[in-house]
């Protein structure tokens, strides 16, 4: 499956912003972030089409994922 | 009397009286200071339907007793009023160094009254108080006025509050500045400092300020400190990227108003994102006074610089007027502090303008300026201008869009709640945030219970944004704790990291008593009830706790939180019943009188 990968804040560094990747099937995010190199605790903010999601979380084809280190402000 | 500097002034301008009064320290400690003691006094001396803008309302510079103290980012001051925009009660709350320097020199607050008959300005230094000519600063810009204030001063340490054109217009969406970019921004209080022909504030304060108890004073300064620097949040996001780093995550969670609220997704925010802010324009991070984390940021665009863009600012000038020119935005900004102009304010009711125009609505002759086209980088820095001066189309803008809406006769396109304008997350997607807004005291505001935190970054935990459970809880909580932190006199990011707990060490080892953290969250209670019988008072009752047509009926049309629509109407009964109100959403005789302001 090809999901699109959007990469935030300092996650960017040594990465890209974004990106479509191919994963194989029943991967989870958890996969992702592993194959990224990010760690599971400094991901605090992984959102899938828009909803918050856990490392569990099953991905699917074309899902588009945003991935945020620790961030807060207003 | 630690803590406090245990007297303020009061200043007539109507009779040029300046009096030095003692603080009641029962009193202050039962409302903690700042926010919360300024609008108790502002409640026993004004009538709260006193037009806001005459001689009758009072203009409170208020500090709070950990203001110019130690604790981490004590350098907060509020501006307490009645609002000429929203008609509630205003307290509006800025950084920088000015409130500490108040402090310094021996004041809690000024309480100014009356008004001058000619264009004046303030000169505290130390125990002398001066009413002084400001001919020479009237109509001038904010940095211009600072400059020459400052050389009136001959010290180069005085700090300067001052508003600018819009304020001196009464413009409704003017603030008042101070340190040349740091904005008590919202409610239009400048308005009214421009109604008092009082142009500006010059402070130079030269005491020192002890904590009641000094060893446990740092006890508690080394356990805050670590925790700051600990949490990734202040440690980290917030010094790299500033508050813009919100842009990426607000939008991909689909709640980024969009022209006007029409949409809530911006597919090119990026483009006027913290990260793009840092890459191209950052020039250093601004720290205010005693702040450890740093969150400022100074940007430069050709010949154009200065502090900011925040994060709302971004949206405001960007996303709802449909433009990702990052440079505009930067432009308007400066503008926006040039003039004294609210950029939430302003910004969005630009958007207004944009929507009624784009429906064909204002006559573009009227519009004696740039197009009102939504993506137009050219239309918000020009109207900027123009709002900031009161010139042609610009003075109607300059009164707010809920004003703006209901003389085109769609009063609804106005994304405001209690005429002030909705800053930069769309509560359908986020239930709690919306009805933190439809609650607020002084209006469509996101900093009087940020619910973002546990809705979207997951502080201090993370929340389901379109649930309904248990957000009336969390709502009220928050509202409170603000009210403490406003009221203490530092700043709401230190929540990031910090809890209720922290607070109330601070405060017990800096003023020296023993509050529980039980009593610490019922004087929130107290406060936020205090204001909300303000608010009644002045006309502006449960009627009005409520969100435009458009957020409770339209659901979002397209991306990430497509379909989803504010259940408001729900989550009311459930927040009155919490706050201890009755069904129509009035505080009891038995709420008031547990809270002692019965």
């Amino acid at each position: 499956m090809v999901v699109e990968v959007r990469l935030f804040a300092s996650f960017r560094e040594g990465r890209f912003k974004e990106k479509e990747l191919e994963l194989p099937e029943g991967s989870s995010l958890g996969d992702l972030l592993a194959r990224l190199e990010i760690a599971q605790k400094d991901a605090k903010i992984t959102i899938v089409n828009g909803s918050a999601v856990s490392a569990e979380h099953k991905l699917a084809d074309k899902d588009v994922i945003a991935i945020f280190p620790p961030i807060a402000g207003g | 009397m630690a803590g406090y500097a245990g007297q303020f002034l009061r200043v007539n301008l109507s009779t040029g009286q300046i009096d030095k009064e003692k603080l009641d320290l029962e009193l202050a400690v039962k409302f903690i200071g700042g926010r919360g003691l300024a609008s108790y006094f502002l409640m026993q001396e004004i009538e709260p339907d006193v037009d806001p803008l005459s001689p009758a309302n009072k203009i409170i510079f208020a500090t709070g007793p950990l203001t110019g103290s130690t604790a981490p980012t004590g350098g907060r001051y509020m501006v307490v009023t009645k609002s000429p925009l929203s008609g509630t009660v205003a307290s509006s709350n800025s950084g920088g160094f000015w409130g500490a320097e108040l402090k310094r020199a021996g004041y809690d607050f000024i309480i100014v009254e009356g008004k001058s008959d000619k264009p004046c300005y303030l000169h505290v230094n130390d125990g002398s108080v001066e009413i002084r000519d400001a001919a020479n600063c009237w109509g001038k810009l904010v940095s211009e006025t600072t400059e020459l204030l400052l050389q009136e001063a001959s010290d180069p340490k005085a700090r300067v509050l001052t508003i600018g054109p819009a304020g001196e217009k009464q413009a409704l969406l003017a603030n008042v500045m101070n340190d040349v970019y740091r904005a008590a921004g919202r409610s239009g209080v400048g308005a009214v400092m421009g109604s008092k022909n009082l142009k500006a504030i010059v402070v130079r304060g030269r005491g020192k300020l002890k904590p009641a108890r000094d060893d446990e004073s740092k006890t508690v300064l080394k356990s805050v400190l670590k925790k700051i620097s600990e949490n990734e949040v202040t440690s980290k996001g917030l010094p790299t990227y500033g508050t813009s780093v919100l842009v990426n995550v607000i939008n991909e969670s689909g709640i980024y108003p969009t022209n006007n609220f029409q949409e809530s997704y911006f597919p090119t925010a990026d483009k006027t994102s913290g990260e793009t802010l840092a890459e191209k324009y950052l020039v250093k991070n601004t720290a205010c006074f005693g702040c450890p984390i740093a969150c400022g940021r100074y940007s430069k665009v050709g010949d154009v610089e200065g502090e900011g863009p925040e994060y709302e600012t971004i949206w405001a000038y960007g996303a709802t007027c449909g433009v990702d020119d990052l440079e505009a935005i930067i432009k308007a900004n400066k503008w926006c502090n040039e003039y004294g102009l609210d950029t939430i304010s302003a910004g969005a009711t630009i958007a207004c303008a944009m929507e009624l125009h784009q429906k064909g609505l204002i006559d573009p002759d009227e519009a004696d300026g740039p197009a009102l086209e939504f993506g137009s980088g050219e239309a918000i820095v020009e109207w900027t201008k123009k709002m900031g001066a009161c010139e042609g189309f610009g003075a109607k803008l300059a009164l707010g869009s809920a004003r703006l809406a209901e003389q085109y006769g769609e009063p609804e396109l106005s994304m405001s709640v209690k005429k002030l304008e909705l800053p930069a997350y769309d509560p359908r997607g986020v239930q709690g945030h919306g009805l933190q807004y439809a609650t607020s005291n002084r209006g469509g505001c996101h900093v009087r219970g940020y619910m973002i935190a546990p809705e979207i970054v997951g502080l201090p935990e993370k929340l389901d944004p379109l649930s309904l459970e248990g957000k009336a809880v969390w709502v009220k909580a928050f509202q409170d704790l603000t009210a403490v932190i406003d009221s203490l006199g530092i700043c709401l990011f230190t929540s990031f990291a910090l809890s209720a707990d922290d607070y109330k060490d601070l405060f017990n080892a800096i003023v020296g008593q023993d509050l529980t953290t039980e009593e610490l969250w019922k004087t929130g209670d107290r406060i936020w009830n205090l204001e909300r019988l303000f608010n009644l008072k002045a006309g502006v009752g449960p009627d009005q706790d409520r969100l435009p047509r458009r957020l409770v009926s339209e659901p979002i049309p397209s991306g990430p939180a497509k379909g989803n629509v504010h259940r408001l109407p729900e989550l009311l009964p459930e927040y009155y019943k919490e706050r201890g109100w009755n069904e129509q959403g009035l505080p009891t005789e038995e709420k008031l009188a547990e809270l002692a302001i019965a």
